[in-house]
């Protein structure tokens, strides 16, 4: 239950973030931002004024939200609204530079709120985090969420916003040249994807129940990275098959951390290697592999019956034969 | 605020700044060649911090020899991470090398942490970097009298490299045109390759001093010195080795009179570099020192 409840969390966090990477090209590293902002104000609005009081004992929140408490539906959209509020004054700054000055600047932005969290103790109980949140995040509202997340991103990349996109992927001046406004377009779907990163954060919060500061660091970012990565930057398809087979194989590498007997022998378990094993995929799969599991094919029912038919995936139909 | 207080704060912002612009060094080195952020570089400070334990704790030699195996060790591990991570990529496009360059500093941290297990380990300082003193009520620890010295000396040996010497002129070719350079004869693989050399070897002395300044050593040591650094070498104008040092000593006594004049705002220390660079990118994105650069460039 926990497992695809995670699984759908992440397919909804990978899609977005496959959105600004793999689709418009810029490498932005500062989703764990926007999940910490959306988690925290998800989380705030849901829970009554007596768990706040029961929550904040060494500084009181503040006022205004210390008595409110929202239905879940509404708390979550909270945090993609607070999260997209981020992002629009975050975007100005970020998309005036690109390549490795957006990546360092969107990780910036996760330090910052990290920073933030851990210090405003009126609205976030610092690093004690918040506890005892009601597990709202159910199946119904994970999946509901990721396919929601996906139907958007996908329709959206079809779009002719989404050519424009990935006209701007492939050349930038380019894109210019034809008219396209890449600031706005950009800002766009930054904006869109941390809308969903703050859905996902507050869909995160009601799952784990328990959020710190120390949940939320550059790891998250990480692993999203490898995710999208591995699917393929650019695939929505391959961002959800990805998402899937990491939170599964998360769980299946715990293997190799704990001590295992094989034909008698027990190898002793290394903790940690999880990280080393993933990163060291990564790393492999960015070198050797680049287009990653899918490429920037999409799925399609028409590809599937030319799959069924013997067609290669991606080839027009017909084009082949004489 | 009184003068004695003024000057205190001075120099614990020179010794602080002159760690982050050896470490800058390093970024600005590889970025003015290969127009990459090395997210790698911090890590080799970690690297060097280990080695440097294992040497002195483990097989208890002389710290002289430990700490040069360290640098040593740190200068090679540039190379090899070049090597592995970044050469097979130079063609590609820039969004894989820098995926590449975060997978290698996940690799190298989590390696770390698989070796030598999450538990921070007490960095055996040697006697002769320790104690203070004491001039007219100023508190002026040894240690930071030593980290600009080793810094001034450092650079002065990086200067003579880059402008008086064959591999110092052929770095410098590169970083202005890199295909033409290749075109003239020039094994431009070799050139890089020391360039992370020279880079790393930084680094490895800057991760040894940082270890001395704050005694502990873990996996993830060098995350946050890495990008501060880096941020300084932005403020400085990336890519150019003047400008490296005065971001390093700028971002060093900023931090440290922040804390200074407003200790209420302790806690966000480690926000201030990154509000920093928001607004210089937003103001003057080239830093202080660095020549417009093209948007092909940026």
């Amino acid at each position: 239950m926990r497992l695809l409840n995670n699984v759908a969390i992440f397919i909804t966090l990978a899609v977005a973030y496959n959105l600004i990477n793999g689709v418009c090209g810029q490498l932005h590293l500062g989703p764990n931002a926007f999940i910490t902002l959306g988690a925290y104000t998800a989380a705030l609005l849901t829970m009554t004024p007596a768990e706040k009081t029961l929550n904040f004992l060494v500084t009181p929140l503040y006022w205004p939200l210390s008595q409110a408490t929202l239905p879940f539906p509404a708390a979550l959209l909270a945090g993609g609204l607070v999260a997209v509020a981020f992002a629009l004054l975050t975007g100005f700054p970020v998309f005036r530079v690109r390549g490795d000055y957006l990546a360092i600047v969107t990780l910036g932005f996760g330090e910052v709120v990290r920073v933030l969290a851990n210090n405003l103790q009126g609205v976030t109980n610092g690093p004690l985090g918040l506890k005892g949140l009601y597990p709202y995040t159910n199946l119904w509202w994970s999946w509901g969420v990721a396919v929601a997340a996906t139907a958007v991103v996908a329709a959206l990349v079809n779009s002719s916003y989404g050519r424009a996109l990935n006209a701007i992927r492939e050349d930038e001046t380019a894109a210019k040249a034809m008219g396209i406004n890449t600031f706005r377009h950009l800002l766009g779907a930054y904006l869109l994807s941390a809308f969903f990163f703050g859905v996902g954060g507050g869909l995160l919060a009601h799952l784990i129940t328990t959020i710190s500061p120390s949940l939320f660091t550059f790891f998250l970012t990480f692993n999203l990275l490898i995710i999208i990565v591995v699917g393929g930057l650019g695939s929505t398809t391959g961002a959800i098959l990805a998402a899937a087979g990491f939170t599964l194989a998360g769980e299946w590498l715990r293997i190799v951390e704990e001590p295992t007997a094989i034909f008698g022998f027990t190898i002793p378990g290394i903790p940690g290697m999880r990280m080393v094993i993933l990163s060291l995929a990564l790393l492999l799969v960015i070198i050797f592999c680049r287009r990653g599991l899918m490429g920037r094919r999409e799925f399609s029912w028409a590809g599937l019956g030319r799959l069924l038919r013997g067609g290669l995936p991606g080839s027009v139909p017909g084009a082949g034969r004489p | 605020m009184d003068l004695l207080t003024f000057l205190q704060q001075l120099i614990n912002g020179l010794s602080l700044g002159s760690l982050y612009a050896l470490i800058a060094i390093g970024y600005t080195l590889v970025y003015g060649i290969l127009r990459l952020i090395n997210f790698a570089h911090g890590d080799l400070l970690m690297v060097a911090a280990y080695v440097a334990v294992m040497g002195v704790g483990l097989f208890s030699w002389p710290w002289p020899a430990a700490f040069g195996l360290a640098v040593g060790l740190t200068g090679l591990m540039g190379v090899l991470l070049e090597r592995g991570a970044y050469r097979p990529l130079r063609r590609a496009p820039r969004i894989s090398l820098l995926i590449s360059a975060i997978a290698a500093s996940f690799l190298l941290e989590n390696l770390a942490l698989v070796i030598y297990g999450g538990r921070a380990k007490p960095f055996p300082v040697p006697e002769m970097f320790t104690g203070a003193f004491v001039w007219g009520g100023l508190f002026v620890p040894r240690l930071s009298l030593i980290i600009p010295l080793v810094t001034g000396a450092l650079l002065a040996g990086l200067f003579l490299i880059i402008y008086r010497t064959a591999v110092g002129r052929a770095m410098r070719a590169i970083a202005s045109d890199l295909a033409t350079v290749s075109l003239m004869g020039i094994d431009v693989n070799r050139i890089i390759a020391f360039t992370f050399l020279l880079g790393s070897l930084l680094a490895g002395a800057g991760g040894l001093l940082w270890a001395m300044k704050y005694p502990q050593v873990n996996p993830f040591m060098g995350i946050l010195p890495g990008l501060k650094a880096f941020i300084a070498a932005v403020l400085g104008g990336i890519g150019n080795v003047t400008g490296a040092v005065l971001g390093g000593l700028l971002l060093g006594f900023l931090e440290v009179m922040i804390v200074a004049f407003f200790p209420a705002w302790a806690g966000y220390r480690d926000a201030v570099a990154f509000t920093l660079l928001i607004v210089l990118l937003l103001l003057r994105p080239t830093g202080l020192l660095g020549e417009a650069l093209g948007e092909e460039k940026l």
